[in-house]
């Protein structure tokens, strides 16, 4: 699982009203390297979340992004663009769990597939 | 990529080993996904570049096939585990980046407005009724560019109204009508095939605020 999938979920159990950014226990992670697009970037750097993505970067083991919300300007830095690709798309949870920030519940992650399935009285 | 490449490197994918009849796991041919995938690129811009979710993937024919055709970032969503392993499995031998979630198509949480395009070749409803109109609703709610769909050619009017009333599409075009060919996978099947009519879709959502 990228970072940026894990910037698109949220906690679905019933009840819960803040379950973003969901806490990551990685377990194993793993790199793959894909070709450096910037213009994909560029329009991403706008929808992220940036302190969760920036969160979960570090808990991932690479600390190279920024803590706070970089300017927009940033995107025209190649060295930064470089850092946010590798982040977004090349490091993976390969087995772990994510975890509900409100409540606790863990998910688990095996072989890079999160399992979001909820019990009976979670929905 | 040409459409015949596309269509021969789907057709090698390995499909559902047990299917599962309640959950309508029948594959989409590789001659229908191919063609539907390369028309939502090569008329509309919606694939290449862009992030796309398959609802339902099943084995991971759709995903796979935009991910061909260079979308820079897919996601395939089931609620059956081994059909996940195969797409795990297909993604490997073509090579290529496939992100995949098991979970229920109503029960995932979205966070901002980040899927361009929702593919999916959502049960016919069949077997659990209703199960393609909640498929489209939700897709329609995540998508910020395009949903493609397949839907029985029966259902056509229904369709169309649910989804410009319902469910905040903009429009909602019928880009071809095709022959889906069920293959025998199910005993109380007794045809050799069932040759079914179906539609192609393409739905526009309405824009949204950011969430
Ligand atoms: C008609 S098959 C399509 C398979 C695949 N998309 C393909 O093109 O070959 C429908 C798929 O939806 C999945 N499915 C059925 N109900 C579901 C639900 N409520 N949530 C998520 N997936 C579901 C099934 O497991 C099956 O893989």
């Amino acid at each position: 699982m990228r970072l940026l999938t894990h910037n698109m979920l949220a906690s679905n159990i019933k009840g819960v009203t803040n379950g973003f950014p969901l806490r990551i226990e990685p377990e194993k992670i793993i790199e793959k390297p894909v070709d450096f697009n910037p213009d994909f970037l560029k329009n991403m750097f706008s929808k992220i979340d940036w302190k969760a993505l920036a969160d979960a970067s570090k808990i991932m083991g690479y600390a190279e992004l920024p803590d706070e919300v970089p300017e927009q300007t940033v995107v025209e830095s190649d060295e930064f663009l470089r850092k946010f690709h590798h982040a977004l798309l090349e490091v993976h949870l390969e087995e772990g769990a994510l975890v509900c920030p409100e409540t606790g519940r863990r998910f688990p992650v095996n072989k890079g597939i999160p399992n979001m399935l909820l019990h009976e009285d979670e929905v | 990529m040409k459409l015949k490449q596309l269509e021969s490197l789907l057709g090698n994918l390995q499909q559902f080993q047990n299917p599962k009849i309640e959950l309508e796991q029948y594959p989409t041919g590789a001659h229908i996904a191919s063609r539907m995938l390369y028309t939502a690129e090569n008329s509309y811009d919606d694939i290449s570049g862009k992030v796309v979710a398959d609802f339902g993937c099943g084995c991971g024919t759709l995903s796979l096939a935009a991910t061909l055709l260079d979308a820079e970032h897919v996601i395939g969503i089931d609620v059956d585990d081994e059909s996940l392993e195969i797409a795990s499995v297909n993604a490997d031998e073509l090579e290529v980046e496939l992100e995949l979630i098991q979970s229920e198509i109503k029960n995932l949480q979205w966070r901002g407005q980040i899927v361009d395009t929702v593919v999916m070749n959502p049960p016919f409803g069949t077997r659990k009724k209703g199960a393609d109109m909640e498929f489209l609703s939700v897709a329609l709610k995540v998508a910020s560019q395009a949903v493609y769909s397949l839907h029985k050619t029966t259902t056509r009017e229904h369709i169309k109204r649910a989804a410009l009333r319902d469910y905040n599409a903009s429009s909602a075009e019928v880009i071809c009508e095709l022959r889906y060919d069920l293959p025998k996978l199910y005993k109380f099947h007794k045809k050799k095939d069932v040759d079914i009519a179906v539609d192609l879709w393409r739905f526009v959502p309405k824009a949204k605020q950011e969430s």
